[in-house]
């Protein structure tokens, strides 16, 4: 049996399910004998829908589920093409736990799984139980010639909409085909969508649970027009920021993988550069933003030593895979100490996860921005004057690197968030080529990483506004920015490793005993030498390569696309 | 993938009563499994409700003008196919005397070597001859699986066979005969049973009895093993497929690959 030839969804508002598949029943009656077939049933099996946090798979068009069955438990892969294959194996697979690429089955379909997955943990993401019929279809021999699988999924005990599957037995097609054809023509039951019946199970089941797939991403998603007031508009980016933070947390706390810490620190980040670059918007008093932004500015430095080690971690084995006169094994007191001292800092980052100061920023926070949007909505409402005196009171035009701004007073109409991102943008772009073109081959490695803050504001601003954008021209700025931003990324990040290295080259020196009860090895510190050198190396390499990537950037052509985007909004 | 045949030069022995049986058991076992209704009578094909016909007869599939591929059916149970019978199987011998000789007798083999990507077990249910078919049956199987009546005489067939296949150039297949069509009430039956049991190499230690209820497959139109699964004649296939998987030479070659 091929299951899924046809799919069906009983989902009518006139008659109940039952009924409703009694008139499929009956509709295939007319044309052969219905056996319903108790013997075969495939009731009673369990199947665990597992993704990413931020739903790798299910944007890639795949969909890994674990059905658990008497016996044991297989995974089961489905692409894009709605074909449905067995991974492998999971004899040891729980539908509550989560799991990482390396305890995938080996095979074709999980490796690339696991490829695209990595370093995020699989999370089990709803669990549909399903008891199952089986109707067989017999011809005048009494011979099977087609079978119906009638699916009643439930989540949590909640039942979801039967299902219909029309299975082909080999040799028969046609059979199967009227079969499906005379399913689609009894009331009340419906086509499966075309994305395949799999997928559209784990969206009723998602949408059991109060979710959707996709639900969470790492990419701003404010929801704006571009003629919403600029301060309802700010709200609703420092909004969407504040959920992607707090979405994160409890990933972090539980240590599930380490992108839920990454992202954390994006949204930190992101948010201190929306206070900086459009808070304003808000119209807050100043000892507000002060306030905020200094609290802020402290949860990103309690997520600092954590991530920084988790670089290190990550990074470990390409690393030591370069390493020429040293060798791998030299560098395992160095794993080990970054191991023990990030299980360290892991504990203090999980202090400040779980204070009050963290519990009270966000609650506070997210009481400010919901304050803003309300009263935004409300002068709305009032016809716009409101706004008009919040602007005139609030609005600063913001100038200078340090980022406090002169305010700009008068009666002047409150921006539209269309009006802000144009004017933002176009300054965050300016300060980018003004810095770059000021940099020469003499300059100190400082000014490159001013340059790559700024650049950051730059892609910042772009993001919050990216709704208002036309998608194309947006996508071709992105582009050219990334070029630059991974230029100026390559330079830094390799600095800031060499300096950590020769940190912790320290520290394991001072630490004493770190391996076996014996000091640190001559070998570990030689190899953690060669280890900077290749970072230096590569430093140098992104240093070469900066002049051009940056004449590129702020060329006549990176220039015009800027121009098509901000004319094209 | 591994090839079973079952094979007597003789009709009416219970071939293909084990072979549908046999093929049922290892689909069960979660075998992908198809069986083979070389028989231009078509009973396997009768038991399975399938109509005996293929598309082009015979000679499309011998000549390579159809695959065996396209000529399988679904049977009613899962993991279980049949590529059926049809009428002009009874001139198979003279599709597969084409060509040049030394290649003749190995026709079957290589229509079959495709299917291994898709099942682990074929089941070869053959006509009751000596004939070019059953030479290509012979040199295609991994196992010969013999029904012998309680007979003196239906051994001397099974030592032809034997003798028959020690002529054969490099692999062989493995032979495993039983009584088949064994009646307890006859003296006769239980002396040969037991007399050649003991003394022959190569013979089942399970034996299959007479049984109304093999006769009643026709009526059914189902496998033994499926309709009447708790019988005594279902409990003794179950053994006898127990005995014919378990062959030493044949788990040797599982092992292999």
């Amino acid at each position: 049996m091929t299951p899924g030839l046809a799919g069906f969804v009983v989902a009518s508002d006139e008659m109940t399910w039952d009924s409703a598949l009694d008139e499929a029943l009956e509709a295939l009656r007319g044309a052969f004998e219905v056996v319903l077939d108790q013997g075969s049933t495939p009731g009673g099996t369990r199947r665990t829908w597992f993704d990413t946090f931020d739903w790798r798979l299910y944007r890639a068009g795949l969909s890994l589920e674990y059905v658990a069955t008497r016996r044991a438990g297989e995974l089961v892969v489905t692409g894009t093409d709605g074909n449905r294959a067995v991974a492998g194996p999971a004899s040891s697979w729980r539908a509550t736990r989560s799991y990482h690429a390396s305890d995938l089955p080996d095979g074709p379909a999980t490796r690339r799984i696991a490829g695209l997955i990595a370093p995020r943990a699989l999370l089990p993401m709803v669990t549909v139980s399903t008891a199952g019929t089986v109707a067989r279809l017999l011809n005048a021999d009494g011979k099977t010639v087609a079978r119906v699988l009638v699916e009643r999924p439930a989540v949590e005990d909640r039942p979801l909409p039967p299902r219909l599957a029309v299975g082909e037995v080999r040799g028969y097609p046609a059979q199967a085909r009227r079969a499906a054809r005379l399913i689609s023509l009894a009331p009340g039951i419906e086509p499966a969508s075309a994305e395949g019946a799999a997928n559209c199970l784990l969206k009723d089941a998602l949408r059991a649970i109060g979710r959707r797939p996709g639900d969470y991403s790492n990419k701003v998603d404010a929801k704006i027009t571009a003629d919403m007031a600029a301060p309802k508009a700010v709200a609703t980016i420092l909004l969407a920021l504040l959920d992607a933070l707090e979405a994160n947390v409890d990933g972090v706390l539980r240590d599930t993988d380490t992108e839920f810490l990454h992202d954390l620190r994006v949204a930190v980040r992101r948010t201190r550069a929306a206070i900086k670059l459009i808070g304003d918007a808000l119209g807050l008093p100043d000892q507000e933003y002060d306030r905020f932004a200094a609290e802020f500015k402290w949860l990103g430095d309690q997520t600092t030593p954590v991530r920084d080690l988790d670089v290190h971690l990550l990074d470990f084995d390409v690393m030591a895979s370069r390493l020429r006169a040293a060798k791998e094994d030299d560098l395992v007191p160095f794993r080990t100490f970054l191991q023990g001292r990030r299980a360290r800092e892991f504990r203090a980052l999980s202090r400040c996860l779980r204070s009050q100061r963290f519990t009270a920023l966000a609650t506070q926070w997210r009481a400010v921005l919901d304050d803003v949007a309300d009263n935004s909505n409300k002068s709305e409402a009032r016809g716009g004057a409101a706004v008009r005196e919040r602007g005139g009171a609030a609005v600063r035009e913001r100038g200078g690197a340090a980022g406090r701004g002169r305010r700009v007073t008068g009666g002047e109409r409150m921006p539209t968030a269309g009006r802000l991102a144009v004017g933002r943008t176009r300054q965050a772009f300016r300060k980018v080529t003004r810095r770059g073109g000021a940099i020469t081959a003499d300059s100190p490695p400082e000014s490159l990483h001013d340059l790559r803050k700024r650049c950051k504001e730059l892609r910042y601003v772009l993001e919050f506004f990216a709704p208002l954008h036309d998608k194309a021209a947006y996508s071709t700025v992105i582009g050219d920015l990334k070029k630059l931003q991974d230029c100026l990324g390559d330079f830094q990040d390799n600095e800031v490793q060499i300096e950590e290295i020769r940190a912790l080259a320290d520290a394991m020196l001072r630490a004493g005993p770190v391996f076996n009860g014996a000091a640190v090895p001559a070998g570990t510190l030689l190899a953690m030498g060669e280890l900077t050198a290749g970072l230096a190396a590569s430093q140098q390499a992104a240093r070469a390569a900066f002049e051009a990537r940056f004449a590129s950037f702020a060329g006549p052509q990176a220039q015009g696309h800027m121009a098509v985007l901000l004319e094209a909004r | 993938m591994k090839i079973y045949a079952t094979y007597n030069i003789k009709g009416g022995v219970g071939k293909t009563t084990t072979a549908v049986s046999l093929a049922y058991l290892a689909a069960a076992e979660g075998l992908r499994t198809v069986l083979w209704d070389l028989d231009p009578q078509g009973a396997a094909s009768f038991m399975f409700r399938v109509k005996p016909r293929v598309k082009g007869g015979g000679k499309a599939i011998i000549r390579g003008q159809r695959s065996l591929d396209d000529a399988i059916k679904g049977t009613d149970y899962e993991l279980l196919d049949l590529i059926p019978a049809d009428f002009t199987y009874r001139n198979m011998d003279l599709l597969l005397d084409k060509g040049p000789e030394a290649k003749q007798n190995r026709k079957l083999s290589r229509l079959l070597a495709p299917l291994s990507q898709e099942f682990d077990a074929v089941f070869l249910d053959c006509p009751p001859s000596i004939s070019l078919v059953s030479e290509n049956v012979l040199h295609a199987a991994d196992v010969i699986v013999v029904p012998l009546i309680p007979t003196t005489l239906s051994v001397r067939t099974l030592d032809q066979l034997t003798e028959f296949l020690a002529t054969f150039p490099g692999r062989r297949p493995e032979v495993l005969a039983f009584f088949s069509m064994v009646d307890r009430r006859k003296k006769l039956h239980r002396e040969i049973v037991e007399e050649l049991s003991m003394k022959r190499e190569g013979i089942a230690r399970t034996a299959i009895g007479s049984a109304a209820l093999i006769e009643n497959m026709s009526v059914q139109r189902a496998p033994v093993t499926a309709f009447a699964p708790s019988s005594t004649i279902a409990k003794a296939y179950k053994a006898l497929w127990a005995e014919v998987s378990e062959l030493p030479g044949l788990s040797l070659r599982n092992a292999a690959g």
